[in-house]
C-alpha cells in the first residue's frame, strides 16, 4: 500500500520541481546565461542532497504542528495540498507548497481531533511573513556589496560575464540545496511517522535513515518535475515577468537561497543558541515569496519606482487563502476517505491525567498546587483526543499555552511495550550494544506514557539521559526516542 | 561548459581589442593620408590609401567574426545587442575614414593654399574625436569610467564644427574660386567633419549602453 499512498507526496514533489526550481535557475536559464540541461542536472542533484542531509529540521517543525499517524491520512494531507497548489496555479495565484501543507495538516488536526499547537502555528505564520522581508534585506545588502566589488574591480565585460555565469550556477546549486533542505518536509514530511521503512545501507559507512529514504524519493520526484516541466516556468521567470540584469539575478537567487538555508539549518540554529540568542525557527517557507521579496529589495534600492505592489498583495493573500483552502479540502476529502472508502485516516490518541502523570506534574516548577486543584475533577478521566483535552484544560486554566502544552505532554496516552522480540529486531544501526542492553533490562514492561520510558531508561543509564549542556547529544537522543517510540508502538499493536 | 566559455571569452577580448586598434589605426592613416595629399606627396598618399583599404577589410572581417561568436556562444546575452550595435557603428566610422580618403583620390580636389592649415586642423580634430571614442569603447568593455572620454568626443566634435564653419565662410567669401570649386570644397569639408559627427553619434549611443549596464 505504501507506494500507492506515497504517490500524492510524489505528485506534490513533482509540482515543487516544476514550479519552484524556476526560482533558483529561472533567471539564468531564461536569460540564456546557463543552458537548461546544465541547470536541470545541477538543480536535481543539489535538491536531493539538500533533502537527504538537511531536510529534517523543517520536518520536525511540521511534525510538531500535527503528527499525522495513519498512512491514508498522510496520503490525503499531501493530496489535498497538491490539489490546492494545482488549483491556485491554474487560477494564477502565487502559491506555496509550504502554506498548502501546513493548511492540510491543520485540516487533518481538525478532522482527527488532534490539537493544533497555537505556538507552533503562530511561529510558522510569523516566519512566512518574515521570509520575504528577510529576503529583501539580504538582497539589498548583497547587491550593495557585490556592486561595490564589481565597480572597484573594473572587470572586463566578458570576464564579468564569465564570473556571473559561474556565480549563477553556484548560486543555483546552493539555492537548490536550500530548496531541498527547506521544502522537502512539505513533500514527504507527513509520511515520516507512518512509512515504516527500515534503515538502508547504501554502501559501508553510508546508512540512509527512514526519513532520508523518504526524502530521497521526494528528491527524485522533484528532479522529475524539474526535467519534465520546469523549462517553461524558467523561461517565463527569466524572460517575462521580471527583467533583471544577470548580476541582479545572482543577488536575487543568493538572497532567496540564504533565507531558505537559514530557515532550515539545524547547525545554524544550534550555533545561535550557543551564542545565547534565540533558536532560529526551522520552518518550511515559500521560495517564490522569498524571490519576490528579494526582487522588491533591489527595486527599493533603485528608488522603488519599478515595483509592482500588486505582487506583494498577492503574497499576503496567499498567506491566508492557501492554508484555509488546503485545510478545507483536506477535511472534506478525509471525511470521504474514511466514510466512503473505509480507510483509517488517523489513530486516535487519548489523554488522561493518570496517577503517574499527576505525580510528574506536581514535580514541575510551573505547575502549582493551585493549578492542580483546578484540574482535580479531570483526575483519571480519559479524553478521546487532544482537541477535547485541550478545550477542557483551557476552560479550567484559561489561555496559558505553555502550561497547557506541559500538561498535555505528560497526559498523552501513547503506550509502549518493551517487547524483547522487537528489541532484537532493532539492530545496531540506531543503537549501540550498551544502549540495547539497557533496553533489555526493561523488557516485558508496559509504559502508558512514552515519557515514562524516557525516565526509566534515563534512571538506568547515563547513555539514555538528557544532558544539560550537550545539545547534539540531546538531539540524537530525541531521534532515538522517536524511532524507538514508532517501533515499539507499531510492533505492540501488531503483536497484541 | 564554463571552462570553454572562459577560453572563448579570452579570444573574444583579444579580437575586440584588435578591432578597436584597427579603428584607431584607420583614423591615423586618414590623418597622414590627407597630410600627404595636401603636401602633394602622391606616392605616400597612395600608400596610405592602400593601407587604409586593408585595415578596413580586416576591420570588417573581425567585426563579423566577433558578431558570429557572440551569437553562437550566447555570450553576454543581456548586452549582446548593444555591443553589436557599438561595433557596427565603430565600423561605419572606419569606413567613413576610408571613403573620405578615397574621395580625395577620386575627385582630386584642389585645396587652396590658404585653407591648408584649416584642413589639417579639421582632420586632426576629427581624428581626435575618433581616438576619444575608441578610448571610450575600451573603457566600456573594461567597465571603467567612460564619462571622461565621452566628454572629449563631444569637445572635439564641437571644435571641428567651429573649424568647418570658419572654413566654409572663408571659401565662400573668396572671389578667386568658381562656385563649382567652392561646392566641391564644401562637400569635402563636410565629409571630413562628418567623421567627428559620427563619433559623437556613437558616443551618444554608448552613454545609453553605459546607463543600461550601470549597477
Amino acid at each position: 500500500m505504501l507506494p500507492l499512498f506515497l504517490s500524492s507526496g510524489l505528485f506534490l514533489g513533482w509540482s515543487l520541481g516544476a514550479n519552484d526550481a524556476a526560482n533558483v535557475f529561472g533567471a539564468a536559464v531564461g536569460s540564456r546565461m546557463v543552458r537548461f540541461r546544465t541547470a536541470a542536472i545541477v538543480s536535481s542533484v543539489c535538491v536531493i542532497a539538500g533533502a537527504v542531509y538537511s531536510g529534517s529540521g523543517t520536518a520536525d517543525t511540521l511534525g510538531k504542528l500535527g503528527e499525522v499517524n495513519a498512512l491514508a491520512g498522510a496520503f490525503m494531507v499531501a493530496f489535498s495540498a497538491a490539489i490546492t497548489v494545482y488549483l491556485l496555479v491554474k487560477a494564477r495565484c502565487l502559491v506555496s507548497t509550504s502554506q498548502a501543507i501546513v493548511g492540510a495538516v491543520v485540516g487533518w488536526n481538525f478532522f482527527s481531533g488532534s490539537s493544533t499547537d497555537p505556538a507552533v502555528l503562530s511561529k510558522i505564520m510569523l516566519t512566512w511573513v518574515a521570509c520575504p522581508a528577510l529576503a529583501a534585506l539580504f538582497s539589498i545588502l548583497l547587491y550593495k556589496f557585490i556592486a561595490g566589488m564589481i565597480r572597484a574591480a573594473q572587470l572586463h565585460i566578458f570576464t564579468l560575464d564569465g564570473m556571473t555565469r559561474w556565480g549563477l550556477i553556484l548560486a543555483g546549486a546552493f539555492g537548490s540545496y536550500a530548496l531541498g533542505a527547506n521544502n522537502m518536509a512539505n513533500v514527504m514530511g507527513v509520511f515520516i511517522p507512518v512509512a515504516e521503512l527500515q534503515p538502508l545501507q547504501v554502501f559501508p559507512g553510508l546508512v540512509l535513515s527512514e526519513t532520508q529514504q523518504l526524502f530521497f524519493l521526494g528528491g527524485l520526484a522533484v528532479s522529475l518535475g524539474i526535467f519534465t516541466y520546469s523549462r517553461k516556468t524558467m523561461m517565463l521567470v527569466g524572460g517575462g515577468i521580471v527583467k533583471l540584469s544577470p548580476v541582479a539575478s545572482f543577488v536575487v537567487v543568493m538572497a532567496n537561497s540564504l533565507v531558505l538555508f537559514i530557515l532550515s539549518s539545524q547547525s545554524l540554529s544550534n550555533a545561535s543558541v550557543s551564542l545565547g540568542l534565540p533558536p532560529i525557527p526551522l520552518v518550511p517557507v515559500s521560495s517564490s515569496q522569498a524571490t519576490i521579496g528579494a526582487i522588491v529589495g533591489i527595486g527599493l534600492l533603485k528608488g522603488g519606482r519599478g515595483i509592482r505592489w500588486r505582487s506583494l498583495a498577492n503574497i499576503a493573500f496567499g498567506w491566508i487563502l492557501t492554508p484555509v483552502m488546503a485545510a478545507t479540502i483536506c477535511f472534506i476529502c478525509l471525511f470521504f476517505l474514511q466514510n466512503v472508502f473505509q480507510q483509517k485516516t488517523f489513530h486516535p490518541v487519548a489523554y488522561e491525567l493518570t496517577p503517574s502523570a499527576w505525580d510528574k506534574l506536581s514535580e514541575q516548577d510551573d505547575v502549582t498546587l493551585e493549578t492542580l486543584a483546578k484540574l482535580d475533577d479531570m483526575w483519571l478521566e480519559r479524553y478521546p483526543n487532544a482537541s477535547e483535552f485541550r478545550d477542557a484544560l483551557t476552560y479550567r486554566l484559561g489561555k496559558r499555552p505553555k502550561l497547557i502544552n506541559t500538561i498535555m505532554f505528560y497526559a498523552r496516552r501513547d503506550s509502549v511495550r518493551i517487547s524483547p522480540k522487537v528489541i532484537s529486531q532493532l539492530g545496531s544501526d540506531h543503537f549501540s550494544d550498551e544502549e540495547l542492553d539497557v533496553l533489555y533490562e526493561l523488557s516485558g514492561q508496559v509504559f502508558v506514557h512514552s515519557w515514562k520510558l524516557k525516565d526509566a531508561l534515563g534512571e538506568l543509564s547515563p547513555l539514555w539521559r538528557y544532558s544539560a549542556t550537550d545539545h547534539a547529544h540531546n538531539k540524537m537522543l530525541d531521534d532515538k526516542f522517536s524511532f524507538l517510540d514508532s517501533q515499539l508502538r507499531v510492533h505492540t499493536s501488531k503483536s497484541f | 561548459m564554463s571552462h570553454s566559455v572562459l577560453r572563448k571569452q579570452i579570444g573574444l577580448k583579444k579580437r575586440i581589442d584588435e578591432f578597436l586598434d584597427q579603428v584607431s589605426e584607420a583614423s591615423l592613416l586618414f590623418k597622414q593620408g590627407v597630410g600627404f595629399y595636401i603636401d602633394e606627396k602622391h606616392e605616400q598618399f597612395e600608400e596610405k590609401l592602400s593601407q587604409i583599404a586593408t585595415v578596413e577589410h580586416h576591420g570588417d572581417e573581425m567585426r563579423r567574426a566577433i558578431e558570429r561568436q557572440l551569437y553562437l556562444k550566447t555570450l553576454i546575452p543581456e548586452s549582446r545587442g548593444d555591443v553589436l550595435q557599438l561595433l557596427e557603428q565603430l565600423d561605419t566610422l572606419l569606413d567613413c575614414c576610408k571613403e573620405v580618403l578615397w574621395q580625395f583620390q577620386i575627385e582630386l580636389p584642389e585645396v587652396p593654399y590658404k585653407s591648408h592649415d584649416d584642413m589639417q586642423e579639421l582632420v586632426s580634430y576629427s581624428v581626435e574625436s575618433v581616438e576619444a571614442i575608441v578610448r571610450s569603447a575600451r573603457a566600456f568593455f573594461h567597465s571603467s569610467e567612460v564619462t571622461d572620454y565621452l566628454h572629449k568626443v563631444s569637445y572635439w566634435e564641437s571644435e571641428s564644427d567651429k573649424v568647418t564653419t570658419r572654413m566654409l565662410m572663408d571659401i565662400y567669401r573668396r572671389d578667386d574660386l568658381s562656385l563649382c570649386h567652392k561646392s566641391q570644397l564644401k562637400d569635402l569639408v563636410r565629409q571630413v567633419a562628418q567623421i567627428a559627427d559620427r563619433a559623437e553619434d556613437v558616443a551618444d549611443r554608448l552613454t545609453i549602453y553605459v546607463i543600461k549596464r550601470m549597477l
